[in-house]
């Protein structure tokens, strides 16, 4: 450092400030008087968070920390707002807990408060799967048709919803199509083309995939492929599909089986939201329980 | 020119030697994994070595460069590092529009797992933050540094080593993370080795800087520099600290942090918040305080102030990272502490922006008629706001309606891309033309255009973004009369169309303005080798090799 640093302040014209001296490649510095706004500010920020220490818990002192004069805890705070939100819907969701469906199904003004709610639960919860619209989709059924795996009365549903199909709980629903690769190349074709023209009426009753059908198929799926709704077996005759019942599809599903899975909703859903979504899917199909029943 | 025959034969002999080692720690690293993330990592940096060996080694032979060279300014590396800041920032950008995109058109994702929109996000925020910004970064501290201190880089070889071993960790992490590479801490997505290799790389980087300030020939120690060394080093503390963990096997891309529960969310918070802090923050406000006042010829408005600022900025920011877990796990104590220093943090900030701004005072016409300082005038703006935005939503109540939302992605936008991006292109306009030994870029007028895209961009992206996440917020949280939730969350999904559209929209007006920058800047290149402009000071007596 053989040079001389810096240089002697000089007035800036704009500001009227004196620089500090110091040249960094042409950069100088004003010297201008530490603004008081700034201090101002710094003091009014340091009284909020004093304020804040005070109020709430803080600082930790050891293994424990200061709890505040509010004496705020976090965890109650969310439950005494989730409990706040819990009144305000006991008075009606309740009533799903302890009543027949076709009792609640009857109270037309119970049902326009409470169907908006269970359109808004579906879409939530169940809408991943079985669509928005609940049309469904590859894989996973529709539910506003008439066509049914166990059946579309709110109580079975209830139940369903409930246990889940083929789903980690105790008492699930359980059913499998098995996979039937054991067969000959071209009796699966054969049972693939009859079962794919069963919704149209068109497979031929007399046909050596009749046989094939009776054989194998029939102890599930009905002697008329009108599904069992014992057993969770799909009609093969609705023309309501799964995963598909084009012949391609059908040999999938014979060679590999399928075992779709709808998960238990007992622990994520209460005992009256299930009941009360048992009655929207019922509704989509416009699938009425008698009154009086 | 190329930049090897910028060295003397003694560091080409050392460089050499560096190579042979890269392509040696590549080849182990791929035939240790055998196959997989790891192995094709070892072979990047096997290939990259070769290439860095047959580079060095075919100048081996080339003249000496002139002797004189030690009292002129080591601009090679700076000119190497700012290429790689625009070819990362269209990269990074250009991943961040495409990301953007498939949120609106989520059914364009192609079936493939690579091009997944969870892998693509963190090649974006890798891409843009340590691609784009760390280039940056590197390449403004050599500039700034050797100019502040009129002496040239300690060494001709570290400034190298620092550069490509930086953008070989950030070319390792983005290739990990296409191939389902990920240690799932938010931008500390890279696994092991690569967190190893870049812990190497800083040292080299912090000793070079000390060893050079050492060398300085003014008495005082410039602002900016006081930036980037607190950016250097608390980003080495971060990255360390967040990144500890047990690999499974020595083979293999895969490791088991040591945080667990709780105290990983709050380590990886406040190494993701003090990573906006120091990276995105106190290197950018380094870079402000050379270029700004270099570009509108005025003094810092306030020495004073600029001080305060600094240790004001560095005391609070390291306490606020808990902000980002509010109403979790985390205890309510900590939450209240991130959340009042989040506060105090706000008049440091406010202080810095209010310093970059007032200096302009006698300077504004410059402002209205050079779109480069117009940058950093609009940079200082941005800082302002988003420094402001980032303390309220740090309020607890104030939280608990942003928190979630793509409020939180308009805020970062705002502070990315208003601020970092606007600083660097402003930064990049002063210095690319300066190591040209010109006074203008090759095209004046694309820097315009540049300008009100980034502008035009940068304000419909946050303006379409603040919208998305207030709507969000309040439809997460509404309740009918009946005490049902009035909105089910796929509603919420549906009401963003809009929203996502504008954003994409705003994202790309910012990438296009990025790749004119990049076309300048290659145009201003191959106009004019690398030159020092009489503009600078010259240097100091140099020591003698």
């Amino acid at each position: 450092m053989s040079e001389p640093h810096g240089k002697a302040p000089q007035i800036d014209p704009v500001t009227g400030y004196g620089t500090t001296g110091h040249d960094w490649n042409g950069i100088h510095e004003l010297n201008t008087p530490f603004p008081k706004i700034v201090i101002w500010a710094l003091v009014l920020t340091f009284v909020y968070s004093l304020i804040a220490w005070v109020l709430l818990p803080a600082w930790p002192v050891g293994r424990d920390y200061t709890r505040g004069i509010l004496g705020l805890d976090q965890h109650e705070m969310a439950l005494e707002r989730l409990q706040k939100l819990e009144t305000g819907r006991t008075e009606w969701l309740s009533r799903f807990k302890t009543e027949y469906f076709a009792a609640l199904q009857a109270d037309a003004a119970l049902m326009a408060r409470a169907m908006p709610a269970a359109e808004r639960l579906f879409l939530d919860n169940c809408a991943a799967c079985h669509g928005n619209d609940a049309t469904g989709g590859p894989g996973f059924p529709a539910l506003n048709d008439h066509s049914w795996l166990w059946g579309g009365d709110p109580d079975v549903i209830a139940e369903t919803l409930h246990v889940g199909i083929n789903a980690p709980n105790d008492d699930t629903r359980w059913a499998q199509m098995p996979a039937f690769d054991w067969l000959e190349r071209s009796e699966m074709t054969a049972l693939a083309e009859y079962v794919s023209a069963l919704p149209q009426g068109t497979a031929d009753a007399n046909a050596p995939a009749a046989t094939l059908f009776a054989d194998n198929c029939s102890a599930c799926h009905g002697e008329t492929g009108a599904g069992g709704l014992a057993n969770g077996a799909p009609s093969l005759t609705d023309g309501a599909v799964i995963y598909g019942q084009d012949p391609d599809t059908v040999m999938q599903t014979l060679r590999h089986g399928r075992q779709g899975v709808m998960p238990a909703w007992a622990d994520r859903l209460s005992e009256a939201e299930i009941n009360l979504l048992a009655i929207y899917v019922a509704d989509l199909s416009g699938n009425k329980t008698e009154p009086g029943e | 020119m190329s930049p090897a025959s910028t060295l003397s034969r003694s560091e080409r002999q050392i460089g050499f030697g560096l190579a042979v080692a890269l392509a040696l720690l590549g080849l182990v690293m791929a035939a240790g994994a055998g196959h997989g993330v790891m192995a094709v990592h070892g072979t990047m940096a096997l290939a990259l070595g070769m290439l860095l060996v047959f580079r060095v080694g075919g100048a081996f032979y080339d003249p000496q460069p002139d002797a004189d060279r030690l009292n002129r300014y080591y601009d090679a590396p700076t000119r190497f590092g700012i290429t790689m800041t625009l070819i990362w920032a269209i990269i990074g950008m250009g991943v961040g529009v495409w990301v953007a995109a498939l949120l609106y058109w989520p059914e364009a994702t192609p079936a493939v797992p690579w091009t997944s929109f969870g892998r693509l996000r963190p090649v974006h925020t890798t891409g843009v933050i340590f691609g784009f910004g760390g280039n940056a970064l590197i390449a403004t501290s050599y500039y700034v540094l050797q100019r502040t201190s009129r002496t040239r880089l300690a060494d001709s070889i570290s400034p190298w080593f620092v550069l490509i071993g930086f953008n070989l960790f950030c070319a390792w992490a983005v290739t990990g993370y296409v191939m389902g590479s990920t240690q799932s801490k938010e931008y500390a997505e890279p696994e092991w080795y690569a967190d190893l290799w870049l812990v190497v790389v800083w040292v080299v980087y912090f000793t070079l800087y000390i060893r050079t300030l050492a060398r300085r020939h003014e008495p005082h120690i410039y602002v900016a520099n006081w930036y980037y060394m607190a950016f250097i080093l608390v980003v080495a503390m971060l990255h360390i600290v967040n990144n500890l963990a047990l690999p499974v096997s020595f083979g293999a891309a895969d490791s088991f942090t040591i945080w667990a529960g709780v105290q990983d969310a709050m380590i990886q918070w406040w190494y993701g918040h003090n990573a906006v802090a120091f990276f995105l923050t106190a290197g950018f406000l380094g870079m402000l305080y050379y270029f700004l006042p270099v570009r509108s010829g005025r003094p810092i408005w306030s020495y004073r102030l600029s001080i305060v600022s600094f240790w004001g900025i560095v005391f609070f920011y390291i306490w606020v990272g808990s902000h980002h877990l509010h109403y979790t796990a985390l205890p309510y104590w900590v939450q209240t502490l991130g959340m009042t220093f989040s506060v105090m943090l706000l008049v440091p900030s406010w202080a810095s922006a209010g310093n970059a701004i007032a200096t302009l005072n006698g300077a504004w016409h410059k402002v209205r008629d050079d779109a480069t300082l117009r940058f950093m005038f609009v940079a200082a703006v941005f800082y302002g706001l988003s420094t402001f935005e980032g303390s309220f939503l740090a309020i607890r109540p104030v939280n608990s309606l942003s928190h979630y939302t793509d409020w939180t992605v308009g805020h970062v936008h705002s502070g990315t891309l208003g601020w970092v991006a606007m600083i660097i292109f402003g930064a990049v306009y002063t210095l690319v033309p300066n190591i040209s030994g010109r006074d203008t870029m090759a095209w004046p007028r694309a820097i315009e255009w540049h300008f009100w895209l980034a502008v035009g961009g940068t304000l419909v992206y946050v303006i379409a973004l603040w919208n998305a996440g207030i709507t969000q917020g309040l439809m997460w949280r509404a309740y009918d009369e009946n005490g049902a939730l009035s909105y089910s969350f796929v509603e919420s999904v549906r009401a963003m169309a809009p929203y996502y559209l504008l954003r994409t929209l705003g994202g790309a007006m910012f990438l296009t303005g990025a790749i004119l920058c990049a076309l300048n800047c290659w145009a201003t290149y191959r106009l004019t080798p690398l030159a020092q402009t009489p503009r600078d000071r010259p240097l100091g007596l140099q020591p003698a090799e």
